[in-house]
């Protein structure tokens, strides 16, 4: 973290920095981590911070480092944010996030038809692609029904 | 239908093939001797479920059949996961047909016997389309066909998972329908990908003549809100034997049944009807898919 102005929140001393989120994606990431109010130690976050490339948000988890599988789930809503594992005040890892080929339990399948829908027990399954102009889309592998646009008001 | 490769519906159709003289009764079988077939209908479909029996009989094997799954006490409030835990133990194999989307294959997902899709939702019905390959390798050709597809192509899955299966074999595609039931546009730009060349028109005048096989579905009533318009659609989607004069004699007809009246009557005894022919083409393709799926036959 060499520019803390960027980030206007206060440094930690263990935890996990995901930066350059997309502006106003930052509550969504923390869904889509399954960080609820039941959570123990401090999360913190920035909307709308401004960043070399544009406005972003910018979410702060303190005495936790996420693994990988959870984190890259990010890039379903935010493909550019980078992941910021801090231990003693400094960066010891820093990644991109990195778009995971399927994604189970994450996301509702948008067809109400679909039986992911039910009341079976089972875990909506996706596989994810992306466009060669970056548009994530995921294709449901029980009913083939493709989500591209409102992958964020989808999630579970 | 989209799992499947060029060679595997090729396999599925050559078995097809070798078992139709067994599915006409020429020839008798015991590829299936001693094995179950679980019949799990959740929604009626009675073609369907006799062309599978039927398919399972002539092979010698016996049904389980759930009728109507509404009616039985075993299912009350039971999820399908459930369900299809309990019934395959009692059978090598089930035939689903269920009204969500995707069930089939969360079937297969708890299910210790091979699960073949009798159709689910509004999709997937793989082994319609299987038979109406078959169909059309029988009465006509695959390879580069000129097809023309007609009628409700909106919301026809029938039609939809065709185009797929078809585009492994080239074709030229010719959509015929009212401008509100058009082929969905994310199908015609995956086709055109294909190098698959499509036309889309509303009627069959000029384009009878450069057509092998025409394959007609229904209009259903209820996808228009306006009494009058679906009566003009209705009539302007049509085959008559007016309308044929102008076909290649060699052109077949088919359709899924049941038909209403988009077929007028004169055409059966044409050769150009085939829809008859098609209903027990679905006896050898089922049969073939039975006894893949169980293994009976490499
Ligand atoms: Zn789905």
């Amino acid at each position: 973290m060499k520019d803390k102005r960027d980030l206007k929140i206060q440094a930690i001393e263990e935890g996990t920095v995901i930066d350059h989120i997309k502006a106003g994606q930052a509550l969504n990431v923390l869904r889509i981590l399954g960080i609820s109010s039941g959570c123990k130690g401090t999360v913190s976050f920035v909307m709308n911070a401004p960043g070399s490339g544009g406005r972003k948000d910018v979410v702060k988890i303190e005495g936790r480092e996420l693994n990988v599988a959870e984190l890259n789930r990010i890039a379903l809503i935010s493909p550019k944010a980078t992941i910021n594992i801090i231990r003693d005040f400094e960066v010891v890892q820093k990644n991109m996030v990195v778009l995971p080929s399927y994604v189970e339990g994450v996301v509702r399948c948008t067809n109400s038809n679909c039986i992911s829908n039910s009341s079976e027990p089972i875990k909506s399954k996706f596989s994810v692609l992306q466009s060669e102009d970056g548009v994530v889309t995921l294709r449901c592998l029980y009913c083939e029904h493709v989500i591209s646009e409102n992958i964020a008001e989808n999630l579970l | 239908m989209k799992d499947f490769s060029r060679e595997e519906i090729d396999h599925v159709l050559d078995t097809a093939e070798k078992l139709e003289s067994v599915a006409r009764g020429e020839e008798k079988s015991r590829l299936l001797d001693g094995k179950i077939v679980a019949l799990l209908f959740f929604e009626p479909s009675t073609r369907t479920r006799l062309s599978f029996e039927a398919a399972t009989q002539r092979l010698g094997g016996r049904i389980l059949n759930l009728g109507s799954v509404e009616a039985s006490s075993v299912m009350k409030g039971e999820n399908l996961a459930d369900t299809i835990r309990v019934i395959s133990n009692y059978a090598d194999l089930i035939v689903l047909r269920h009204p969500l989307d995707g069930s089939a294959q969360m079937a297969s997902e708890f299910s210790t016997v091979p699960i073949i899709n009798g159709g689910d939702g509004s999709v997937h019905h793989p082994t319609q389309t299987f038979l109406d390959l078959y169909t059309i390798r029988r009465e006509s050709h695959l390879e580069g066909l000129k097809i023309a597809m007609a009628g409700d192509l909106k919301y026809g899955r029938t039609v939809h998972s065709l185009c797929h299966a078809l585009s492994l074999y080239g074709a030229e595609m010719t959509f015929v329908s009212p401008p509100e039931l058009r082929m969905p546009q994310e199908i015609v730009r995956d086709l055109e990908k294909k190098k698959i060349r499509v036309k889309e028109t509303d009627s069959f005048e000029d384009i009878i003549g450069d057509v092998e096989v025409l394959y007609m579905t229904r209009v259903q009533r209820e996808r228009f809100p306006d009494p009058e318009e679906y009566e003009k659609v209705k009539n302007r989607l049509k085959i008559t034997g007016d309308l044929l004069k102008g076909a290649d004699p060699s052109l077949k007809i088919l359709h899924p049944l049941p038909r209403v009246n988009e077929i007028a009557p004169e055409v059966d005894s044409t050769p150009h009807a085939c829809y008859f022919q098609q209903a027990f083409y679905g006896v050898p393709t089922r049969m073939a898919l039975l006894a893949l799926a169980m293994g009976v036959i490499e």
